[in-house]
């Protein structure tokens, strides 16, 4: 009865919905002109980096707020004494990983760069530094995991901190994030730099903190 | 019809597929996994409406990759959750309550 009760409702949901994105017209306010017509005092050459971080900074800002609040949250669920992931067992994984850990940073640094003004940007370049992150946790090349230090603890919070700093002193210039039109470019790639590095760190940090050792139960 | 309104129509298939499986499934990692259908499905319609005309709207865009961010994180925490209820009460799914 449920089931067949859902199956209508979400069919008849999908048709309506359908039907309303087929009879949809242009929007009365176009933001693709507007995007590209401020683009040149937003300090980047990229649509979608000048919608991130300038237009609707405060986003991008709330964003690393939820990361960073996720990863508290399992902190304070986890187990005080639980172990996380051991490295991995045999050679491959090790040999493989030595080699590739530095060429992960070279592209996250890439795409770091070339998110001003080409696709990409500190979003992907945190999550190829993330990946890297828990590459280098597996093969036991970091293990600062197991008991983080004040280094990890300050880079996990380093994007969400500086991002909010920019975001107070630039405070008195204008609306909330508006920034000074000739240190614009300077304070994204500052704040797009801190950020790839905490994306990184948060989002290894969520899966190597839901990683199981081989000592827990649950 | 272009590209654009395709991967829309594909978003909101994955969106009732996904609010079924939340609504029908009582195993709690299963329902983890149809709330993240869900949001796919509200990422494709977000992106797929803002580049029905030649055009790509930008707004959508980062509005999407802010999204996704935010759903692996809350995937996450919700997974934490999942796996200290299944070690406090030793079941993957919620109580039925008397009175619901």
């Amino acid at each position: 009865m449920k089931k067949l009760l859902v199956l209508i409702a979400g069919l008849s949901f999908a048709a309506i919905l359908g039907t309303a994105m087929f009879a949809l017209e242009s929007t009365p306010v176009d933001l693709r002109l507007e995007v590209s017509a401020n683009l040149p005092l937003s300090g980047v050459d990229h649509e979608v980096t000048a919608v991130l971080l300038n237009y609707r900074g405060y986003d991008t800002l709330l964003e690393i707020a939820v990361l960073l609040l996720a990863l508290l949250g399992i902190l304070a669920v986890m187990p005080f004494d639980r172990t996380i992931a051991p490295p991995a067992d045999g050679p491959v994984l090790p040999i493989l990983a030595r080699p590739a850990i530095p060429l992960m940073v070279i592209v996250a640094l890439y795409l770091l760069w070339a998110g001003a003004f080409k696709p990409g940007g500190a979003f992907q370049a945190g999550a190829v530094l993330g990946a890297a992150g828990v590459l280098a946790h597996l093969t036991g090349l970091v293990p600062g995991w197991h008991r983080p230090r004040l280094w990890l603890r300050s880079g996990l919070a380093a994007g969400f901190a500086v991002f909010l700093c920019v975001a107070t002193a630039t405070l008195g210039h204008g609306a909330f994030l508006e920034y000074p039109r000739p240190l614009a470019g300077a304070l994204i790639l500052l704040i797009e730099a801190t950020l790839t590095l905490s994306l990184g760190f948060c989002l290894s940090g969520l899966f190597l903190l839901l990683s199981k050792g081989e000592g827990d139960k649950s | 019809m272009s590209t654009g309104l395709i991967f829309a129509f594909t978003g909101v298939l994955l969106f009732v597929m996904g609010i079924s499986g939340v609504l029908l499934l009582t195993h709690l990692l299963r329902r983890i996994l149809a709330f993240n259908l869900m949001g796919s499905g509200v990422f494709l319609i977000l992106v797929g409406l803002a580049q029905r005309y030649d055009i790509p709207d930008a707004v959508p865009q980062a509005m999407v990759l802010t999204g996704i961010v935010v759903a692996v994180a809350a995937t996450a925490l919700a997974l934490t959750l999942t796996r200290h209820y299944f070690t406090l009460t030793g079941r993957c799914d919620l109580a039925e309550t008397e009175d619901g």
